[in-house]
């Protein structure tokens, strides 16, 4: 069984205009978007500014209502539970934020931060609970005694790593994380990534990775689903989303990573301008009437595309 | 290589900091040429904002002392008073910003930003410019360029923003345009465009282009000539395949194997020992990257590391990336 599995999954924000901030109409953020998370994978959605990947993060996690569809958890459904059942989910469910400066609270000490989801679910004496915080900074790479310092006299990398050591202390199984490098320096992000790997062997964690970042994805992520105005229009393992792309949206897309050779700067910028023609030839028939994708078609075991 | 429109030499840029002063460049000389791209990379702290600041007068000048030359058309830009640098800026030295919505005027339509620019250094005529800025607006792969001159920034895509920015920058044909970070807020399909847009452009005016980035991908693509800067100083320039091919300087070679996009996937990325000291602790004698290479003998850096050309070239400070290549140990 899958860990997560997203059906037809809609969002729509309300658009208010007018003496009554009547509904006039919805912006429709994320609109049927389907994908299943297997135990243990990274998977990666990626797409551009304003496709919809964020806030499908976000009403995974619940901090946004779905406005239709199903998000089931191993089997149990989850975007509509409460009570008891809402909080169990919030334990399994953790997430990793983008902007380590803004996600951690200037005015606690590092102990009260990664404590506080341990405060919220577990009764433990105060010698149990710094115990356990000090073994998870520990685990995350930095000095036990840190646990009483500000988030202000940390490094962004290090930082980043005391809001993974956060997600960590419930033991979630599945961590969401929505661009968590993509405010550090290269050789800190290195550092962040693969940490992050060490981290998912060890805790045996599921990933979801939301980036616009191809290389980091690349990277990071098993399977992969690109995002387009609320959907997916492609979705596969690394090899088939960067070896294969099928849908023009995806080729345009991969098409456009910078090439790190470059002694092959004329030949890519040639494909570039190439996909970019047929991209102009293909837009209409690629997308429904309102512009957006298909539905997804299979092509192989495991790569869909929105092709008609 | 064509004849240098830009000749910077021993610029040493310093911020007061309580009372003392740190130099964020120091002693930092190097020639942009016509129809070339020479890209100055490095993370954030090394420098090279700073630099590119200073080339364009836009620092604090009261907090900041400037020493060397910086010599364009003859002119010693350093020695200019503002109104005499304005003969430049914005005329023969055009420039692009990381971030065109806080660049542009939030309450200015785009095309009358663009008429701005025409003002102040052309005596062009109502009509005149009005041609004129459809013309650059088209320039900038504009097809509707009517109606995106008449609107404002906020009513524009983020790609469209940094062509209308673009556009400001070449109004006047500059013979230099300093870019800073210019993709970096946009998307990778944007960033695409931006950078085809930048070579074309360059190619029907022969611009030299100061490019400050920290992405190796946009340097790889559109680069000619690299310089890689650390805590203030050059470490290693070369052409761009060369860089890419036979970096040299432990820094450098660090900077390269951090990056997912130039790993096969799955591999380990290289993380570079430590970081980057803040300003006012980074080492003012000797090789300032020995703190982070330990598996390199103190012996074998420089008392005063000069850049040093090893190739053609191909310019290396301090002796360090031989020991690093002789124990062939990439990994930290």
């Amino acid at each position: 069984m899958a860990l997560l599995r997203v059906d037809q999954l809609k969002v729509y924000y309300p658009v208010r205009s007018g003496l009554l901030r009547r509904t006039v109409d919805y912006v429709k953020a994320v609109d049927g978007l389907s994908f299943e998370l297997q135990h243990g994978e990274t998977y990666g959605l990626v797409g551009e500014s304003g496709c919809g990947k964020t806030t499908a993060g976000r009403t995974m996690i619940g901090l946004i209502r779905a406005t239709a569809g199903e998000i089931h958890l191993e089997g149990d459904r989850i975007d509509r539970l409460s009570g008891r059942a809402l909080s169990r989910y919030r334990r399994d469910v953790q997430m990793i934020f983008q902007d380590p400066y803004s996600s951690l609270n200037p005015r606690k000490r590092v102990l009260d931060i990664i404590a506080e989801p341990l405060r919220n679910f577990e009764r433990l004496s105060p010698q149990e609970e710094r115990r356990k915080v000090r073994d998870f900074v520990e685990r995350v790479g930095l000095h036990p005694d840190s646990v009483y310092k500000y988030p202000h006299e940390f490094s962004g990398g290090q930082r980043q790593r005391i809001g993974i050591a956060r997600a960590l202390t419930l033991n979630p199984k599945l961590i969401i994380a929505d661009e968590p490098v993509s405010s550090l320096d290269v050789s800190v992000q290195a550092q962040v990534l693969n940490f992050m790997k060490d981290i998912q062997r060890e805790f045996r964690l599921t990933y979801l990775l939301i980036s616009h970042d191809l290389g980091i994805i690349r990277h990071m992520c098993d399977r992969i689903g690109i995002m387009y105005r609320g959907r997916l229009v492609e979705e596969g393992t690394r090899d088939d989303i960067f070896e294969q792309p099928q849908h023009i949206y995806a080729r345009r897309l991969v098409a456009a990573i910078p090439n790190p050779n470059p002694r092959q700067r004329d030949a890519q910028r040639e494909r570039r301008l190439q996909v970019e023609r047929e991209y102009e030839q293909l837009r209409e028939q690629s997308f429904d009437r309102e512009g957006k994708p298909h539905p997804l078609k299979r092509l192989t075991e495991s790569h869909s595309a929105a092709l008609l | 290589m064509g004849q240098a429109v830009l000749q910077i030499e021993g610029l040493r840029v310093s911020f007061r900091i309580r009372g003392n002063y740190y130099s964020a460049v120091d002693g930092v000389s190097l020639a942009v040429h016509r129809n070339e791209v020479l890209a100055i990379v490095g993370e954030s702290g090394c420098g090279k904002s700073a630099l590119a600041l200073s080339v364009m007068g836009l620092h604090d000048p009261v907090k900041t002392r400037l020493e060397g030359s910086v010599l364009f058309e003859g002119a010693d830009l350093l020695a200019l008073d503002r109104r005499e640098l304005n003969r430049f800026r914005g005329r023969k030295i055009g420039m692009i910003f990381q971030d065109p919505q806080s660049a542009l005027n939030p309450l200015m339509t785009a095309g009358r930003q663009i008429g701005e620019a025409l003002d102040y250094h052309t005596t062009l005529s109502a009509a005149q410019k009005k041609r004129r800025t459809l013309e650059l607006l088209r320039m900038v792969g504009i097809e509707e360029a009517e109606a995106v001159g008449g609107r404002y920034p906020h009513e524009l895509s983020g790609g469209l923003r940094q062509r209308v920015m673009i556009a400001i920058a070449i109004a006047c044909e500059p013979a230099l345009m300093i870019a800073d970070e210019p993709t970096t807020a946009l998307d990778v399909t944007i960033q695409a465009q931006i950078m085809d847009l930048l070579k074309e452009l360059q190619r029907q005016t022969g611009a030299g282009i100061m490019l400050i980035t920290h992405d190796m991908g946009v340097v790889a693509e559109m680069a000619d000539r690299v310089a890689v800067m650390y805590g203030g100083e050059l470490v290693e320039t070369a052409d761009a395949t060369t860089l890419f091919e036979r970096p040299l300087h432990p820094y450098t070679r660090s900077l390269l194997k951090s990056i997912p996009s130039l790993q096969a996937p799955d591999e380990r990325l290289h993380v570079i020992r430590g970081m980057v000291p803040p300003l006012h602790l980074m080492p003012t004698s000797g090789c300032r990257f020995q703190s982070r290479i330990d598996w390199i003998p103190v012996s074998a850096h420089e008392e005063r590391p000069q850049l040093r050309e090893v190739e053609p070239g191909h310019w290396v400070r301090c002796t360090c990336y031989r020991e690093f290549a002789l124990a062939g140990n990439d990994s930290s």
